[in-house]
């Protein structure tokens, strides 16, 4: 199931990753010819060789430069070749595995967020909830565990065993 | 420590998820024993793998598509490549005139060995030679290594 070349940069074009048009210029300090992609094309740790170069126009120096490519790269200077470089390629491993200060923008507004409903909890608190089931009373829980403690409830290791039944109070 | 040809792979070759029926098949010379996905049947040995990938770097008429393609799809892979591996690449990159691929795939591998810190600076010594035929620099030459 062999796709010829042509077939397969079709695929690859189409599938979900689109087609990256000229750039213009963003008057940024590095060079001309330059924008942020538009499309998902973005070269990521997994996928380092994009199919477009970042810069496809290329002023005279440029294309120079690229003349200069085609002979021996030992006569590249420092500078040109990281020219090259950044004519190719949008940013640098380096930059594109940098990390951010995002996660604090998102830890932000999950507090915020908790707080809100914390907020909204409150008021329907007061102003929505229903008076607590009889069950719920102080005066109820108090007979209730009165009732417990006559019907000796965990004895050995529980409620009952922590009542003193001489004194008629909790043991210290 | 030794880096051979075994210890630059992880334990995962068994599983190769890039042999599938997209991957471009090398050349007529290779003699391979199965492109296909497995964790049955015959493995591809270390050896094996290396050679098809060399071979597929060192095609004479590589073009740029089948360069990147290879490339992509060497990265896919759970493995750092041995440095004939991207010898073949590098070379290739030289055939296509394309100096920016050449510091790209040392960024490439340096990032495939993760936190294996000993893993670049040998395939750096390794390739050496290569680089300085070739007039290659480095990422951190080039100060391309920092933010």
């Amino acid at each position: 199931m062999m796709l010829p070349k042509a077939a397969w940069s079709l695929l690859l074009r189409k599938g979900g990753r689109g087609r990256r048009g000229m750039h213009s210029s963003e008057g940024t300090a590095r060079g001309g010819g330059k924008t942020p992609p538009y499309t998902n094309c973005y070269a990521q740790r997994h996928y380092p060789m994009p199919e477009e170069p970042f810069c496809t126009e290329l002023n005279a120096e440029q294309q120079a430069l690229k003349e200069k490519e085609k002979g021996s790269w030992t006569l590249l200077t420092h500078a040109e070749k990281v020219a090259l470089y950044r004519l190719q390629f949008n940013e640098t491993f380096a930059e594109m595995n940098r990390r951010s200060n995002e996660w604090k923008t998102v830890m932000g507004y999950v507090f915020f967020f908790f707080g809100f409903a914390a907020l909204v909890i409150w008021w329907q608190r007061v102003y929505m909830f229903p008076p607590k089931p009889i069950t719920l009373t102080d005066e109820w829980k108090a007979k209730q565990l009165q009732r417990m403690l006559d019907m000796k409830v965990n004895p050995v290791q529980g409620l009952a065993s922590r009542w003193d039944y001489e004194k008629k109070q909790w043991k210290k | 420590m030794n880096p051979g040809s075994g210890a630059c792979r992880d334990c995962a070759t068994a599983l190769q998820p890039g042999r599938q029926s997209k991957t471009l098949t090398p050349g007529p010379a290779a003699a391979i024993q199965s492109v296909r996905c497995y964790s049955h049947g015959p493995h591809e040995t270390d050896e094996e793998f290396d050679a098809r990938w060399v071979t597929y770097f060192n095609k004479p008429d590589i073009d740029a598509w089948e360069l990147r393609k290879g490339i992509n799809t060497l990265i896919t892979y759970d493995l750092v490549p041995e440095p004939k591996i991207i010898d073949a690449a590098l070379r290739a990159c030289r055939r296509l005139n394309d100096f920016a691929s050449t510091v790209r795939i040392l960024e490439a591998v340096k990032d495939k060995a993760g936190p294996h810190k000993e893993i670049y600076p040998y395939i750096i010594q390794e390739l050496r030679p290569t680089l300085n035929e070739l007039g290659i620099s480095t990422p951190e030459e080039l100060g391309l290594d920092k933010v």
